[in-house]
């Protein structure tokens, strides 16, 4: 009795190394669950599910899962990134026997993700935004996210062509590198069409708070602000309040354009679905989980949201003929000289960082022409 | 009287509130369209059907058990303080900062250290309310939840600032504790230590203030300060140490989340437990005892709501429906175990 239990752990544990032939990799993926049955997808949010943002744009994806044959998705809303969420994961493995789990929610990633993957090493964990490294992290563990700057710096080019103020507003939650990134390409789009324009930003401090945001929307437009874009939740509030004084917007993570049909520009939304179907369909042939993921405009990770009414002709031009340089893969968002609104040379004349360089996913600077501070 | 009705009448106001929160949550269900029998049958199974789904109940139950303290014991001298969440958060900061002052120390000694930053910062938080009410007649609701505020931008602003741990890019955190630091499960579950500091935290309130003469004379203290004042109480003491004791519960509550939850402080810490922990000390009545069967209904609502919403597609609100449902049934029946209901 104790001999069996001990040679099965064992077993277990050269499975988790990925020790030995290639079917030993198969229990990562439904190696449990017969052919017949379907494969169990969990999906958890942070945020409610019709937020006109962050989590919306990742429900869109999973309406797309849900009528894949041979999957079953089941679904939770406003799980809080505490023991709430490693609870929630562990239910649905154990009562629902789901063996894939999106947690989309970046917080939940260290610890809650990478203590569940260890405690349940045959369900696999793809989470959105984190950095899964080899070696330290787990191998049922995979992150995936997008290279959204390429549409803000679109966006940019939209909104200083629209402008009339050449001043631009930016909410953003927290200065995290994530955020800047987005900051900064929405300052180097706009300044593509118009050298002189500047993009303003407040922070607010979190990333669902609607009363601030709306009034940092007003102080904006007080200030002479006339394209308002954002980095938090839902943009719900800043694109509406945008609309009814009168200026333009641009939105993020999925389409605000219903909220605004007069002064919405454009947007950087997600497509998801392009990383989910990835991830799924590896699970459901059994091959390994996908570990590390990033795409941009060109791999279907991002897309930017139809052009609204407002957008001259020249502009949809312009913006287009970026677009279809990213699409190609030969354009450049960062390079040098590149300084900070500090006077600081972030990026030497003559360097360029691409979209998979690491140094960007740690960027900590604001570039000249943005007006705020970190 | 009947010996056996006597033994059972303390639950019947109970059992009478859950069949009618039951009965108004089926009701509910049903108006919208969703199957209402099968919903209350994955309420009961989601929180207490299985050793899994008591597991999850108790996780969720653990830290509401210490935040409601910090009601339950202000409450007994006549104070509402509903600034928990405040206490929990430099709670959390302060015990955070032990590791790095006691570097080379084995585990058990740092883990006392950290618990005792938390009691005696988080105390120190709340009874800041007990003296502005008792030297400045400020009013203490107000003035806990506006320092509750002033903690919480305190925690956000030093956690992204001069703690944040450089390599925490995305999610601004403090450096993580040594695996040596944190607390892990109890033996054979999958609860967290938290379960047991909250139920002995509760004990030792209901013995405080139920068979000690501190704990009747804050009782005094609220039941007629002037009195209390006549009768020769240190009224402003006992308000300050009720307060302390209050706030040193809700600090642990943020020692725990953090040594055995976090790993570090950042904003993901602060959940709201402070604020369900107002909840769950009304609904008790303030009784400590009863603090930690409260707890476990709302946990226990937490964990049957993720099941609603994964079986049925039912969206988080309906667990807001349900919660608030129970609560004003089980404030409603309260009334069944008194001899007399005083009409104003």
């Amino acid at each position: 009795m104790d001999d069996s239990t001990l040679s099965a752990g064992r077993r277990n544990v050269l499975r988790v190394l990925g020790a030995g032939a290639a079917w030993q990799v198969l229990p990562f993926g439904i190696g449990r669950a017969g052919a017949a049955e379907k494969l169990v997808v969990g999906v958890i949010y942070v945020g409610p599910r019709d937020d006109f943002g962050y989590n919306q744009a990742q429900a869109q994806a999973v309406a797309v899962l849900k009528k894949m044959p041979g999957v079953k998705v089941i679904e939770e809303e406003k799980v809080p990134e505490t023991v709430a969420v490693q609870k929630t994961m562990e239910a649905m493995i154990n009562q629902d026997k789901a063996t894939l789990i999106f947690a989309t929610s970046f917080g939940y990633f260290d610890p809650h993700v990478l203590k569940m993957a260890e405690k349940y090493p045959n369900v696999r964990f793809a989470h959105c935004g984190g950095l899964w490294t080899a070696g330290k992290h787990p191998k049922n563990v995979g992150s995936f996210f997008g290279y959204i700057d390429e549409c803000q710096y679109l966006d940019g080019i939209a909104a200083a062509s629209t402008s009339k103020t050449r001043k631009l507003g930016f909410i953003a939650a927290k200065p995290i590198p994530q955020v800047l990134r987005n900051i900064n390409a929405f300052l180097l789009g706009a300044r593509s069409v118009d050298p002189k324009a500047t993009v303003k930003v407040i922070f607010t401090g979190d990333w669902s708070l609607p009363v601030k945001e709306a009034e940092a929307a007003n102080s904006l437009i007080d200030q002479g602000v006339d394209v308002l874009t954002c980095h938090v939740d839902s943009p719900k509030v800043i694109v509406e309040t945008a609309e009814r004084r009168g200026v333009y917007s641009c939105g993020y993570h999925a389409s605000q354009a219903k909220l605004a049909p007069r002064g919405y520009l454009t947007g950087a939304e997600w497509d998801w679905q392009t990383p989910y179907m990835l991830i799924v369909k590896a699970a459901m042939e059994g091959k390994p989980m996908i570990n590390f993921l990033r795409g941009g405009l060109k791999e279907g990770f991002v897309k930017p949201s139809p052009f609204g009414p407002a957008v001259s002709v020249e502009a949809r031009k312009k913006s287009d003929t970026v677009k279809a340089a990213m699409l190609k893969g030969d354009f450049l968002i960062f390079k040098g000289p590149l300084v900070d609104n500090t006077g600081k040379t972030v990026i030497a004349a003559g360097k360029a960082e691409g979209q998979q360089d690491p140094q960007l996913e740690s960027m900590n600077y604001l570039v000249d022409g943005v007006i705020g501070q970190i | 009287m009947n010996p056996v009705w006597t033994l059972f009448a303390p639950l019947a106001p109970f059992t009478a509130a859950a069949g009618a929160a039951a009965l108004l949550f089926a009701l509910f269900l049903a108006a919208q369209g969703f199957p209402a029998v099968e919903a209350l049958g994955l309420v009961v199974e989601g929180a207490y059907g299985s050793s899994f789904a008591w597991q999850n109940t108790l996780s969720r139950a653990a830290p509401l058990m210490l935040t409601a303290l910090c009601v339950a014991l202000p409450a007994r001298a006549g104070l509402v303080i509903i600034g928990g969440e405040g206490a929990l958060a430099v709670g959390a900061l302060a015990a955070a900062m032990v590791p790095s002052a006691c570097a080379g120390w084995s585990g058990l000694p740092v883990q006392v250290l950290m618990a005792l930053a938390g009691f005696v910062v988080g105390g120190a938080w709340v009874s800041l309310s007990a003296w502005l009410r008792h030297a400045r007649g400020v009013n203490e609701t107000i003035s806990s939840l506006l320092l509750a505020y002033i903690g919480i931008a305190v925690f956000n602003f030093l956690v992204e600032g001069v703690l944040r741990d450089p390599a925490s890019l995305n999610k601004p955190s403090t450096p993580p504790l040594a695996d040596a630091y944190l607390i892990g499960s109890m033996p054979g579950l999958d609860v967290h230590w938290g379960l047991v500091w909250g139920v002995v935290f509760c004990i030792a309130a209901w013995f405080l203030v139920r068979q000690t003469v501190f704990g009747f004379a804050v009782g005094v203290v609220g039941g007629n300060p002037r009195a209390a004042l006549m009768a020769g109480l240190p009224v402003g003491s006992l308000i300050l140490a009720s307060c302390f004791l209050g706030g040193g519960a809700a600090g642990v509550a943020g020692m725990l989340e953090v040594a055995a939850v976090h790993g570090s402080d950042n904003a993901a810490l602060l959940a709201g437990y402070g604020y369900a922990g107002i909840l769950v000390s009304f609904a008790a009545r303030h009784n400590p005892l009863g603090i930690i069967a409260c707890a476990i209904l709302v946990g226990g609502i937490g964990a049957s709501g993720s099941l609603l919403q994964r079986r049925l597609d039912l969206p988080d609100a309906a667990t807001l429906v349900l919660q608030g449902a129970l609560f004003v049934a089980l404030l409603a029946f309260e009334t069944l175990n008194r001899k007399g209901v005083r009409r104003v």
